[in-house]
């Protein structure tokens, strides 16, 4: 828009404004919550002003966890969610260019039939093939182990899926080139492929990250050791506690460190992320 | 250095023959350019010699060598792409350089020669640059320095200059024939642009179809052009062709109109009585009085180019009627005239063949009967 009128103006930043606070409101009431002690949450009136319990808080959950949840710290809880998550994203990525790299310059038999099944498994979540997967990752005794968390997840259709899409805008005469400067099939796609995808890498970096940050049911399925909780079921179980009233201003405080790691990345990665994004030009 | 054999060389995908059996020599040094209209198969020949399509049937030599089963880097060759194909995250010191890292040489061997050729292709300034900063020009500069560098046994261009606007296609034409000429290196150069064609190649390939039309040098292949295709081809404005007959001493020519046409100088054996399509380029036709016309134009469009007027118009019979004609804007004849020469739409031009300007053809085959 090129118009610049200031009433316009003043009701662009206003809606913009408006939009912030309805993204930020429950933000700020879990903030509020995980500074207070657990009585002021029980009143029923959820308290607008942060209280003063922030540090104490905040130093126990990172210590020492909450008792009555198994007592798992949640400094372990984040640490283990970010190694699956960290897996999970350079799994899926290492595995999907690979693959995709495999369908867009190889002749192989049936190259569109493996494109298409692969296609296919996008309609598929995690979910959807639980039980069979638990299974197998029980016979291979992999149960409680940042394999089996991981391992599971690391095929992704939509990344491959993404990536063939943007070899395919490569024009051909690049690799043509390549293969007359004597460049092998593993050297073009390490010295021109990788290169040209870095901005693309990291836009799949950073979803996927989120992806394996959020996952819940899987590793609430394959993990029974306390030592292998991650931070989205930790929560729940917090919440969950029986026979005594759930504190909520420790479920909050995990809820905000829960929020921080993605949050860095998206942050760190923001630039090469909407670039990947948008990016057409080459 | 050495020369490129291709002999019989066939293509085919699937059921689709899209190259009938070419065979072309290109001696040691010389730039030899295939032209022809697109779908004409001149790049898919080019990239069976460049090895990045298989050869159906046939044989590449370079060097001597039979090179059909080797990959492309083990053939010698270094090929220019229409859009560069330049690697866009390196600096134009690592494109020109990649090859040569990868054939494993030292490092300082590697700077003396990119040094060598960006020297020679004015880009020592440039080397830091990415590909994106450089402008069309530079970029094709960058091709060839890329091709430079591997001191191989033949180029190959791909098109190299469709990608540029006008004025520097004709810079950088100039640029690729000294550049060939000073470093001697055997070449074959695809295009359609037929002036692209004219001024660069020792000698010149003309294809149509599949088959190789004509295989001579720039002139000849104008002058005595093997077939009506190359004919219409290779010229602008294209060859004006009309149907006549042969005479029966084979020097004789008559407009099927009966107009006759100033016989040929040398006769044409073992072809008389023969019908056969008589070919004249517009530059070929005078302005003459008009008892002594042979041609009569009834003028249409009028191009005035400054140095020449081009006419077009239709070919009229002695009663006035329209002939035929199969010319660049279709039934029309065009003529290059003189730029001072006066004329409007609506005139009717007098005109005749300068002597030993007619090339006659065979009306069935389209081959050429003989040289006139």
């Amino acid at each position: 828009m090129v118009e610049n009128r200031p009433v316009l103006t003043i009701l662009r930043h206003l809606v913009l404004g408006l939009g912030v606070v309805i993204v930020l409101f429950p933000v700020w009431v879990a903030f509020v919550a995980s500074t207070h002690p657990q009585a002021a949450l029980m009143s029923g009136a959820a308290p607008l002003l942060p209280g003063d319990r922030l540090v104490e808080n905040y130093s126990r959950l990172l210590a020492s966890g909450m008792s009555q949840a198994g007592g798992t710290p949640v400094g372990l809880m984040l640490l283990n969610s970010f190694i699956m998550a960290l897996l999970i994203a350079t799994g899926k990525i290492a595995v999907s260019l690979v693959s995709a790299f495999a369908i867009v310059y190889f002749r192989f038999p049936f190259r569109m039939v493996a494109f298409w099944i692969i296609f296919l498994t996008l309609m598929l979540p995690v979910e959807v093939r639980i039980l069979p997967t638990f299974e197998v990752i029980a016979d291979l005794g992999m149960l409680n182990s940042y394999a089996g968390l991981t391992i599971p997840l690391v095929a992704s259709a939509t990344a491959t899926f993404l990536f063939r899409q943007f070899y395919l805008t490569i024009p051909d005469e690049l690799a043509e080139a390549a293969r007359m400067d004597g460049a092998g099939p593993m050297r073009f796609f390490r010295d021109i492929l990788l290169p040209l995808s870095r901005t693309n890498i990291a836009a799949i970096f950073v979803i996927m990250f989120l992806f394996g940050w959020n996952q819940y049911l899987w590793p609430l399925i394959v993990t029974t050791d306390e030592s292998y909780t991650t931070i989205v079921m930790g929560i729940y179980r917090m919440v969950n506690v029986s026979d005594e009233q759930p504190q909520w201003h420790l479920v909050m405080a995990t809820a905000m460190l829960a929020l921080l790691p993605p949050v860095v990345v998206i942050l760190v990665m923001q630039r090469l992320f909407v670039k990947g994004l948008v990016e057409t030009e080459k | 250095m050495a020369g490129i054999g291709i002999r019989d060389v066939v293509k085919r995908y699937g059921d689709t023959k899209v190259i009938h059996g070419v065979s072309i020599d290109v001696a040691d040094g010389e730039l030899i350019v295939i032209v022809g209209p697109s779908g004409c198969g001149k790049s898919t020949l080019l990239r069976m010699v460049a090895g990045l399509e298989d050869i159906t049937g046939g044989e590449v030599s370079i060097d001597g060598r039979v090179v059909n089963r080797l990959e492309p880097k083990d053939r010698n060759i270094a090929m220019v792409f229409q859009n560069y194909a330049l690697y866009p995250h390196m600096s134009v010191y690592d494109n020109m350089a990649y090859g040569l890292k990868i054939a494993g040489l030292s490092k300082e061997a590697i700077r003396a020669r990119v040094d060598k050729a960006a020297t020679m292709l004015q880009l020592q300034p440039y080397l830091d640059r990415k590909p994106r900063q450089l402008s069309g020009g530079q970029r094709q500069r960058v091709a060839m320095g890329r091709c430079i560098v591997r001191e191989p046994a033949a180029f190959l261009f791909d098109e190299p200059l469709s990608n540029l606007d006008a004025k520097l296609r004709v810079q950088m034409r100039l640029e690729i024939r000294q550049l060939q000429r000073s470093l001697g290196t055997t070449s074959l150069y695809v295009t359609h642009d037929q002036v692209e064609a004219m001024t660069l190649a020792d000698r010149l390939v003309v294809m149509n179809a599949g088959v190789a039309e004509q295989i001579d040098t720039p002139m000849n292949v104008y002058l005595h052009p093997a077939t009506t295709f190359v004919a219409g081809f290779i010229g602008s404005p294209a060859m004006n062709f009309m149907p006549g007959r042969l005479g029966a001493d084979g020097r004789a020519v008559t407009l099927d109109t009966g107009a006759p046409l100033r016989a040929l100088p040398e006769p044409i054996a073992g072809h008389g009585e023969k019908a056969v399509t008589i070919g004249v380029r517009p530059e070929h036709l005078t302005l003459v009085g008009s008892e002594a016309a042979e041609l009569t134009l009834r003028v249409g469009v009028v191009e005035t180019l400054g140095a020449d007027t081009l006419v077009h118009g239709a070919l009229l019979d002695k009663g006035q009627a329209v002939v035929p004609v199969a010319g660049e804007g279709g039934e029309v004849l065009a003529a290059r005239l003189p730029g001072n020469v006066a004329v409007r739409e609506g005139d009717t031009l007098p005109l005749r063949v300068v002597e030993g300007a007619l090339h006659v053809f065979d009306r069935e085959t389209g081959r050429r009967l003989a040289d006139v």
